[in-house]
């Protein structure tokens, strides 16, 4: 639905002795959860900015979809175009709804439907209409003034959504459960997303492409299991911890490795008492499960039936590579 | 009381007078404020040697402005309105420019990336957001113009001031106080229907 095909693009800013975004080549697939991750000065703000064209760019092109973003309209394009800030940027002279609502009047919906999706996303966001609807910013907590802010940048119900550091203003209990609704969210309405963050967990957590920045180059792009195993660079090892197997082994599922390893073959009658775990839980999960029973090794399941057997040797070996 | 009595007819028109008086020289000034103010707070060196010159005209005694008006506009209503459209517009570019920064970067930001066009920016964030501080400097130069305007019954403009001099002049107290009391008056009158106007505005929005 929503290709970003990003190819030799360079952000010069005048000032600076060294460009911003120095020759980026990326593709982003549609319906990705993209996470730009890197040290601040790293280029990775700028180079989202310049998907809905806030930073105009010195060479190269980005496409939406194959269609180059600069033949577009920018006001257009950025209507398109969910944008998240840290600082959220929620109007205080607005009311809740009227902030939520800001997209959709800009593009001229009927009233009656811009009140019903402004209560719909509200809802989507865990803030209740009836309470939060006529609230002005100032009487929400930081939390809530994000998921405002995410409100809003849904409302025209983009298929492109930009997250420069969402979480970063919000405390780390509240940071989490945001996480994990950008990623429910994310689930449900498909947009291709960019986010930008410098938190490596929460890179972890929410890619599905991890793309490592630094000095306005990408180091590394790639699944988040595949650059904790097999860091291109010792910038990425260190700015990821690579060497912490626990991490490893916490982006690799069960499934994942069983359909890459040889899985131990069942033993008939021994089994039953051995811990079990679904294939979808990560071999942190399974390890944290067998050094809790004592046990050396595990079932495997799928659908609730047994897959497999896993033992620690192979768990071993995974945390090793 | 018979002297107030007596009186109170010309009072009335000097104070329409004095209202004329500053009610063109505020209105003037606001539509002159508003764009160089604008231009101030955007292009910081043209802000930076706009205020400076605004500043020095302010430092200039009010009596000496008008004197200094009259080889060039001659006596009368006109050279009054421009001396204190002149003094108008210290105040409120400063306030001005100090509206439009009190307008964080990152809301301005926020407001581009929704796709809003430049106007909609200023008109739907700017301005909203920073009228408050606007208005509190309007309020500020409505009612130093009605206090300056005093003086311009020296030359020949009428107004309140007509009264304070006639009675410098006779050495009556009854004029002198007549007249100051009706400019303080006029001047706490501006001032809350402007703070009106700003609550109002913050209500709409």
């Amino acid at each position: 639905m929503a290709r970003i095909r990003f190819e030799g693009v360079r952000v010069v800013y005048p000032t600076a002795s060294r460009p911003a975004v120095d020759g980026i080549s990326l593709t982003v697939p549609s319906g990705c959860l993209a996470v730009l991750l890197g040290p601040s000065g790293c280029g990775k703000t700028t180079l989202l900015r310049t998907v809905n064209r806030l930073q105009p760019i010195a060479a190269g092109r980005i496409e939406i979809d194959g269609r180059d973003t600069a033949a577009l309209d920018p006001i257009v394009l950025r209507r398109s175009i969910g944008y998240v800030i840290q600082a959220v940027g929620l109007f205080p002279h607005l009311t809740v709804a009227q902030n939520v609502a800001v997209v959709p009047n800009l593009l001229r919906w009927d009233p009656r439907r811009v009140a019903a999706r402004v209560d719909e996303l509200l809802a989507s966001v865990s803030l209740d209409p009836a309470v939060f609807r006529r609230r002005f910013p100032s009487q929400l907590s930081g939390g809530q003034q994000q998921r405002v802010g995410i409100a809003r940048a849904l409302a025209a119900e983009p298929e492109i959504l930009l997250m420069d550091e969402p979480f970063g203003a919000v405390d780390a209990i509240v940071r989490g459960s945001l996480q994990e609704e950008t990623l429910a969210l994310q689930r449900r309405v498909g947009a291709t997303i960019l986010f930008v963050t410098h938190d490596v967990e929460e890179a972890l957590l929410l890619a599905d492409l991890l793309i490592v920045m630094r000095d306005g180059r990408i180091e590394q792009a790639g699944a988040p299991a595949e650059i904790l195993t097999r860091p291109a660079t010792p910038f990425v090892a260190d700015l990821v911890d690579a060497g912490d197997a626990l991490r490893r082994l916490s982006v690799i599922t069960l499934g994942e490795l069983l359909a890459h390893g040889q899985p131990a073959a069942p033993e008939a009658g021994s089994s039953a008492e051995l811990p079990s775990l679904d294939a979808g839980a990560s071999l942190r999960d399974a390890l944290a499960v067998m050094l809790e029973a004592g046990a050396s090794r595990l079932r495997v399941l799928r659908d609730g039936h047994e897959a497999a057997i896993l033992d620690l040797d192979t768990l071993r070996g995974a945390a090793r590579r | 009381m018979s002297w107030l009595g007596a009186h109170a007819g010309e009072i009335a028109a000097y104070t329409l007078q004095h209202l004329a008086l500053c009610g063109t020289s505020f209105a003037i000034a606001l539509a002159i404020a508003v764009p160089l103010g604008l231009l101030a707070a955007k292009r910081g060196r043209v802000g930076i040697a706009l205020i400076a010159l605004l500043d020095a005209i302010y430092t200039i005694p009010s009596l000496a402005l008008f004197a200094l008006l009259i080889p060039l506009l001659g006596l009368g209503f006109w050279t009054a309105v421009t001396a204190l459209t002149a003094y108008a517009q210290v105040i409120l570019v400063r306030n001005i420019v100090a509206a439009v920064r009190s307008v964080p970067p990152w809301m301005v930001d926020a407001a581009r990336g929704l796709g809003m066009t430049p106007l909609q920016v200023f008109t739907r964030v700017e301005l909203p957001v920073g009228a408050p501080v606007v208005i509190a400097g309007a309020r500020v130069a409505a009612v130093s113009i009605i206090a300056f305007a005093s003086v311009a019954a020296w030359i020949d403009a009428g107004g309140l001031g007509t009264l304070i001099f006639a009675g410098i002049e006779r050495q009556d107290i009854r004029p002198i106080a007549a007249g100051t009391l009706s400019i303080a008056a006029l001047a706490l009158a501006a001032d809350a229907a402007l703070r009106a106007m700003e609550r109002l505005l913050r209500a709409a929005g």
